[in-house]
């Protein structure tokens, strides 16, 4: 199997390009007038889930149940077929 | 590479894709009943549906070679009209015996109501009734977790055989509670959304390569026909062996699939 040093080398720049375009779309939301709906504070929370993750959580999953729905009833109907890409609470 | 598709939404992609796909190594593509893009306007639009998948889809497959098989049923997003919904699936009786079809799917639930659930539960007794396997839809995104732990219980308490049920788009927060249930897992692969080729690996690695495949699920959307085949490649480059990338890519679709009669390639 590959070594933590091949991991980087496989994806470290891809990653790196990746947090980039993070960051900048964060200065976008920034910098652009109105008010952010509930996604933005469920990016920030989701970030700050990924750099300290749950005992027994990796950080991937930590940013899933960030962003997840954790009620356990089926909804009575649905106010929309599609999903957002996270809860708003 | 030689590779088997278990999920290609075909009714929305061209020829070309056809070749690109037969080309790739595509042994044999599997095509669920899902929502095209837009809500049918009446029962008798699913019934022109099943029509293409039992007869267009495998004639254009053909032509390139390429075994095609299909699930039938009503998809959850067009599901939330239980009245709408059964009046689909009384239409499944007359195409289950078509050669080509291989149970129920895809099934399950989107913004996971009381009716969606219903109707999914309805759907599973069909396939008890008709002794079918099962291929599951899970939501996307925000609603994938809270849906999953549903399905699941709610197949646990219908009594299915678990070895005959594929539950569908797993991610890294799902796949374990759909394996540790003895259920078969898909993962899927999308530009966008879903799983990223590294992330797919990543989930082989961490829950192991058994009752798990990898599919495209192209379809309308912002999707790749070749998913698989790159994601193959993309296991290389970690050192997957050729057998670890057969047995994921062709292997274990396979043994999945075969526990359907119609099922030959």
């Amino acid at each position: 199997m590959p070594t933590k040093k091949d991991i980087q080398d496989l994806y470290f720049m891809d990653t790196r390009y990746k947090l980039l375009d993070v960051a900048a779309y964060l200065d976008r939301v920034d910098r652009h007038e109105g008010e952010a709906d509930f996604r933005h504070p469920a990016l920030i929370k989701a970030i700050s889930a990924m750099l300290s993750p749950a005992d027994g959580q990796t950080r991937n999953q930590a940013v899933h149940l960030a962003f997840s729905d954790h009620s356990e009833e089926p909804i009575p109907t649905a106010g929309t077929q599609g999903a957002s890409g996270a809860n708003p609470e | 590479m030689r590779y088997i598709e278990p999920h290609a939404n075909m009714v929305s992609r061209t020829t070309a894709d056809y070749q690109a796909i037969a080309m790739a190594g595509c042994e044999a593509l599997c095509e669920p009943a899902f929502w095209a893009g837009y809500d049918r306007a009446s029962a008798q639009g699913f019934y022109d549906y099943y029509r293409q998948l039992t007869i267009t889809e495998p004639a254009r497959a053909a032509k390139f070679g390429i075994p095609h098989f299909c699930w039938l049923c009503i998809n959850p997003k067009e599901a939330e009209d239980p009245v709408f919904a059964r009046e689909v699936m009384s239409l499944i009786p007359e195409f289950i015996d078509k050669p080509n079809v291989l149970g129920i799917g895809e099934i399950g639930l989107n913004k996971n109501t009381k009716n969606e659930l219903q109707i999914f539960e309805e759907h599973v007794e069909i396939a008890k009734k008709y002794d079918q396997a099962i291929l599951i839809h899970t939501p996307h995104l925000e609603d994938k977790l809270k849906g999953t732990k549903l399905i699941v219980d709610a197949l646990n308490n219908a009594g299915v055989d678990r070895n005959r049920v594929i539950i569908d788009h797993v991610e890294e927060h799902t796949a374990g509670h759909v394996l540790d249930n003895g259920y078969w897992a898909g993962m899927t692969l999308y530009p966008e959304s879903k799983c990223s080729p590294a992330r797919a690996i990543d989930i082989l690695e961490t829950f192991g390569m058994e009752n798990i495949w990898m599919n495209s699920a192209c379809d309308w959307g912002v999707s790749d026909p070749l998913a698989v085949i790159k994601c193959a490649l993309e296991m290389k480059k970690r050192d997957h062996s050729a057998q670890t990338v057969d047995k994921v890519i062709f292997e274990n679709p396979r043994t999945f699939l075969e526990q359907c009669p119609n099922f030959k390639i």
